[in-house]
């Protein structure tokens, strides 16, 4: 067995590498929400500028990698990959949003999950010695999810109180073999999670046991405890899968709710913004961490986090076929210092 | 983990902590506000009435009145708050099955107007003109054998 | 001036029961949208070859021809009127030519409509 490794999921990165800069854009409703002072750009309004919804995702996707690149002055050139994925059929926001950015580039999906996946795997490059500098940025938006996942925006249609709100924005970070830190220490790459839930308006009871099972393989394989972390942050799970994923964790011996939250109840006021369960999307946990985590980690008030973004890995066509819905969460783990 | 929770376990779970949706409230507002857009439909019909229109022409009319009251409340993004306050009590309604025809077809339209608007216009209310249609031929074709 | 306002009553109560109904759907069984319009526009057309639904029309007036139940009253009625005329070609013809106002009415509004104005996101 390779020694990098532990316990069955886990990896230990013998050279953490150091996330350098982070760059988060979001739409104007996120930008009204708790998170508001520590998103880079709040645009206006939700087509900005461009004809359609699915080309604003891609501009929000371009423009973030411009500011990551500036926030580090890094040249396109010096990056040696961008690993990045969205929700929409064939990441057609990565795809498109990034065909001009000339650096070598894999594109993933892991639904909601996919910042997690992206980082987790520039880690790996880089540890493994096979790049210096990757880009990780995931994005979402609200309308081109509604348009492909649910109806049309202009459709008089309520939502059940389980529903989640696909979160604007784009966010990502630039990951690199040399820094101060923050860096990522290890990575629990997750294992698909599927319980049977097939409504597709209750996503966070669906990702929940996902989540759940990812915290559990990275406490197990590291030998590490809640206590551990000053936070640990899931993706889109929403108030019903926070506490699913916590009593499912309580009920193996690890209570994480002293140290718990999510990016989905973080990213949106609920009283006032009614996004029901939270927010979700690739752009959710993406914007949470390279705004408000990372900052609050280079200011020294977060030291350790593990981040475990969520995936619910359906299409409507799974949907419409009556399939049940297929999760997934990877756990990056990220400290200040790397002492241990 | 999961070891610990059969897939029935686990639905039967979800569903006893899930978040109920607020049923008597959803029903209240239905009702007011569907019987007021039946209201709006009836002012029609009794205004036509009093043009002295005929009985075949009024109810034709009065469809026409509606739909596009629907698809123009549709269009200046008024219906689907309505929709949201409302629910069934605006999908119910005729004015709801023009807006189930112009949203999607608004909403493709950046896919363009022969793939985009006339494909998906009917996305969401053809099957309500198949299985309409098609109720209309079993229920004549019954009741040519019955008669 | 009694029976105007009764009329409206009428439709009042008839429209908002069946609009109701259509809403504990929804929140009870989880179906979507167009599943109901499918079942409602079929039960219309059911209850009406049952002769149910020509006395909730009686009674509730645009409240029972404005929901969709109601389009499925006007297709099954067609059908018939138009079998007592032709025989069995009129179950082919009925439905259709006396729905022909709403249905022509939704695709010219919806087409127009979409062309003139664009969605806006929700927030």
């Amino acid at each position: 067995m390779s020694d990098k490794r532990l316990g069955t999921q886990t990896i230990k990165l013998e050279n953490p590498p150091s996330i350098v800069a982070t760059a988060s854009i979001v739409g104007p409703k996120e930008g009204q929400g708790p998170l508001k002072l520590y998103f880079d750009e709040i645009i206006e309004d939700e087509l900005w500028g461009e004809k359609s919804w699915e080309k604003a995702e891609s501009k929000l996707m371009r423009e973030t990698l411009a500011k990551i690149l500036s926030k580090a002055g890094k040249s396109p050139g010096e990056i040696n990959y961008i690993i990045a994925g969205d929700l929409l059929n064939q990441c057609i926001a990565a795809n498109f949003g990034l065909r001009e950015s000339e650096i070598p580039f894999l594109g993933i999906f892991g639904a909601c999950s996919t910042i997690g996946e992206a980082m987790g795997i520039g880690a790996m490059l880089i540890d493994g010695g096979f790049a210096d500098h990757v880009v990780s940025i995931t994005s979402s938006h609200f309308c081109s999810a509604e348009k492909q996942f649910r109806f049309p925006l202009e459709l008089g249609s309520q939502r059940p109180p389980t529903a989640q709100w696909t979160v604007t924005g784009a966010g990502g970070v630039l990951l690199s073999k040399q820094g101060t830190g923050p860096y990522i220490t290890h990575v629990t790459i997750g294992k698909i999670v599927d319980l049977g839930i097939k409504d597709s308006n209750n996503m966070g009871a669906a990702m929940a046991p996902a989540a759940a099972d990812t915290i559990l393989r990275h406490f197990k394989d590291t030998g590490l405890s809640p206590d551990s972390y000053d936070l640990i942050l899931t993706g889109d799970l929403g108030s019903l899968g926070k506490r699913i994923c916590a009593e499912m964790l309580e009920a193996q011996g690890y209570p994480i709710l002293d140290h718990y939250n999510d990016c989905g109840l973080m990213i949106f006021d609920r009283e006032k913004q009614d996004p029901h369960s939270g927010g979700s999307g690739c752009g959710c946990s993406a914007t949470a961490f390279a705004g408000f985590v990372y900052a609050e980690m280079t200011k020294g008030s977060l030291k350790n986090v593990l981040f475990v973004p969520t995936g619910a890995l359906l299409s409507p066509t799974s949907t419409q076929q009556g399939e049940s819905i297929p999760c997934i969460a990877h756990a990056v783990s990220i400290s200040t210092s790397i002492s241990s | 983990m999961q070891k610990n929770f059969t897939k029935e376990d686990y639905r039967k779970y979800v569903e006893q902590i899930s978040p109920k949706s607020k049923v008597l409230r959803n029903v209240v507002r239905a009702f007011i506000i569907g019987g007021l857009i039946c209201i709006v439909g009836q002012f029609i019909t009794n205004l036509l009435t009093a043009l002295g229109l005929k009985k075949d022409e009024l109810s034709s009319i009065t469809t026409i009145i509606m739909i596009f009251l629907g698809a123009i409340l549709t269009g200046l993004n008024i219906y689907d708050e309505l929709g949201r306050y409302a629910g069934a009590g605006s999908i119910v309604p005729i004015t709801g099955f023009a807006n189930s025809i112009v949203s999607p077809a608004m909403e493709f339209k950046s896919e363009g107007y022969v793939t985009g608007v006339g494909a998906k216009m009917f996305v969401i209310a053809g099957p309500v003109i198949v299985y309409g249609v098609a109720a209309s031929v079993v229920v004549g074709i019954l009741y040519y054998l019955i008669k | 001036m009694q029976s105007t306002f009764m009329t409206y009553l009428g439709a009042f109560i008839v429209g908002g029961t069946l609009c109701a109904a259509g809403q504990v759907l929804i929140d009870k069984t989880k179906l979507t949208v167009a599943r109901i319009l499918v079942i409602f526009v079929t039960a219309g057309a059911v209850l009406t070859a049952l002769g149910v639904y020509q006395k909730i029309v009686d009674i509730g007036g645009a409240g029972a021809t404005i929901p969709l139940t109601g389009f499925g009253y006007s297709l099954a009625r067609g059908a018939f009127r138009d079998v007592d005329q032709y025989g069995l070609l009129g179950a082919f013809t009925g439905g259709v030519k006396a729905t022909a106002a709403g249905i022509t009415a939704a695709i010219f509004f919806g087409y127009t409509i979409s062309v003139a104005f664009t969605p806006k996101a929700k927030r």
